[in-house]
């Protein structure tokens, strides 16, 4: 077994082999413009793009011609949110969307709120499911768009996407859905899910960084969106700008590799991730797993480790790359956004670990991590204070603290 | 983001863990931070009655690396001092020692407050013992 290891997939992935080496001959010897329709190099280049977009398309339902090649879901998400928010602006303003979106959904539409559109941001149920209730009750004869991600990337808790779908077409509403954390890792079918418009990028289903997609719908309804950025017209006018051939051959096999592999890669995972948490629950009191198991990605377990905060966990397994909800690991120094909408005090929040089990996570390794997080959280909470006070019967929300 | 090794020493190797019995009238105890915030530190004290040397210290701290090893390094300073010679100590010279980065500096003003907050408590304790 290697050191480090790696439990951070929803980070970004590690490329799979087979990606690079279908992208390789892209760089060096089939380097044409796939714009250019008049020579060999050209033609080769276009070859490749359609079939990419292709494999793409096999992978949630759709066909190639739905597929629109952007740089990453921050520029899908972008592109989807505010293109429809042009293009329909004279049928509505108003957005809904969810409050622990990925902050390339929610700072866009900051953004429009500025130039004028109404957004309202849904909370989350204790679970993290949205309350489909509360959706429906939000639309407005003024709501052009909705836009709730498939799965979120903190606590891997999939949203009931067909139930939102549905209720989007019956009152003739565009449904959106960030899809990067999905896509790939359980079946995704734009038709079956009533998505009209849906952001994926290459890098978190082990392909490269730099490349995504946008899938706009062209039937039942005909999506139209408003290019963002100006130039030569391609992707059918929704986004210009010369193809990243080699980057776009490598999302187009990581999808054909994901959806030749998902029935057994994502029964692997979640062996992996049960295993996981059924030893540490094994091992330690006072653990609390965030958002519901039921509807959940594969791969992904977010826990709270009460009375240790998540730095100084971090610190202690450090030989295990994942991420914490806590302020101190955040650029911000505010604990995670996601954790607090599902309730969770900051306390709670600051003591959050998220493991992103993946394709090539091993049995030894999740071991090897399961054992040491019980050894550091024993430790860390024989420094803790406040488990020490916890065991002696105190309740600590009814300590005054000298907060800082 | 990288650990000094002095932090590094500290959180690997706490020194002084545990705690000292809060009732005893030499020990003064020194409670800050709050969960929500992501730190707490509780910092002990004992007082030698009769030369009112500090011949123990004792933490416990929930917080982040910095957070334990500047509580620990405070209680490692403390033993031996006078209580006004430990009430010298600045959160300035926990950020020295340890080479903590200005977004940690605050850990070093809560093991201060620590300090001025367990001797507070030794001190009332004493003049309410002297009262009585």
């Amino acid at each position: 077994m290697k050191l480090p290891i790696y439990l951070d997939n929803h980070a970004t992935t590690r490329m799979d082999p087979r990606v690079l080496d279908a992208m390789l001959p892209y760089f060096t010897e089939l380097y044409g413009n796939a714009a250019s329709r008049n020579h060999e190099f050209g033609w080769a280049a276009e070859a490749a793009v359609d079939k990419a977009r292709k494999q793409i398309a096999d992978l949630v339902g759709a066909t190639a011609k739905e597929i629109i090649f952007t740089s990453g879901a921050t520029e899908s998400n972008n592109l989807a949110i505010k293109g429809v928010a042009e293009m329909y602006a004279e049928k509505g303003n108003h957005i809904i969307t969810a409050a622990t979106e990925h902050k390339a959904v929610l700072d866009t539409c900051k953004k429009l709120e500025k130039g004028g559109c109404r957004v309202t941001y849904l909370p989350l149920q204790g679970d993290g499911l949205i309350d489909l209730d509360m959706l429906r009750e939000s639309i407005t004869d003024k709501t052009i768009l909705v836009s709730i991600m498939y799965a979120n990337n903190e606590i891997g808790v999939i949203q009931p996407i067909r139930e939102i779908g549905k209720i989007c077409r019956e009152r003739g509403v565009l449904f959106h859905t960030d899809a990067v954390q999905a896509v790939g890792k359980v079946p995704v079918d734009v038709n079956r899910d009533n998505i009209d418009i849906m952001s994926i990028t290459g890098h978190k289903l082990y392909g490269p960084k730099g490349v995504g997609a946008l899938y706009v719908r062209r039937k039942a309804p005909r999506v139209q969106i408003t290019a963002q950025m100006d130039g030569g017209g391609h992707e059918r006018g929704m986004r210009s700008g010369t193809l990243n051939v080699p980057g776009i051959v490598g999302l187009g096999e990581a999808c054909e590799i994901a959806r030749l592999e998902m029935p057994e890669e994502s029964k692997r995972m979640a062996y992996l991730r049960d295993k996981l948490r059924f030893k540490l629950e094994a091992g330690l009191d006072e653990i609390f797993i965030n958002g519901t198991m039921e509807h959940r990605l594969p791969g992904n377990l977010n826990m709270s480790f009460l009375y240790v905060e998540g730095e100084s966990l971090l610190m202690g397994i450090n030989d295990v790359a994942v991420s914490s909800g806590s302020a101190c690991t955040s650029a911000t120094l505010e604990p995670s956004y996601v954790l607090k909408a599902l309730g969770l005090g900051d306390d709670l929040a600051h003591s959050s670990i998220r493991f992103g089990i993946g394709r090539f996570s091993t049995e030894e390794e999740i071991d090897y991590v399961a054992d040491k997080l019980v050894d550091v959280v024993g430790k860390l909470r024989e420094l803790s204070p406040l488990y020490e006070m916890v065991k002696e019967g105190i309740d600590l929300s009814t300590v005054q603290w000298a907060a800082h | 983001m990288a650990y000094s090794d002095k932090v590094l020493d500290h959180y690997n190797n706490p020194r002084n863990v545990g705690s000292l019995d809060k009732k005893s009238s030499n020990v003064g105890t020194g409670m800050v931070g709050a969960p929500e915030c992501g730190d707490v530190m509780k910092l002990q004290i004992q007082v030698n009655d009769e030369s009112g040397i500090i011949e123990d210290a004792k933490f416990k701290t929930f917080g982040c690396g910095s957070a334990i090893a500047s509580s620990s390094l405070a209680t490692e300073w403390l033993k031996g001092k006078t209580v006004d010679e430990a009430l010298r100590i600045k959160n300035t010279d926990i950020v020295n020692e340890l080479a903590l980065p200005p977004v940690k500096i605050h850990c070093s003003v809560l093991a201060e407050d620590a300090i001025k907050a367990a001797i507070s408590d030794y001190r009332n304790k004493q003049g309410v013992a002297q009262a009585a």
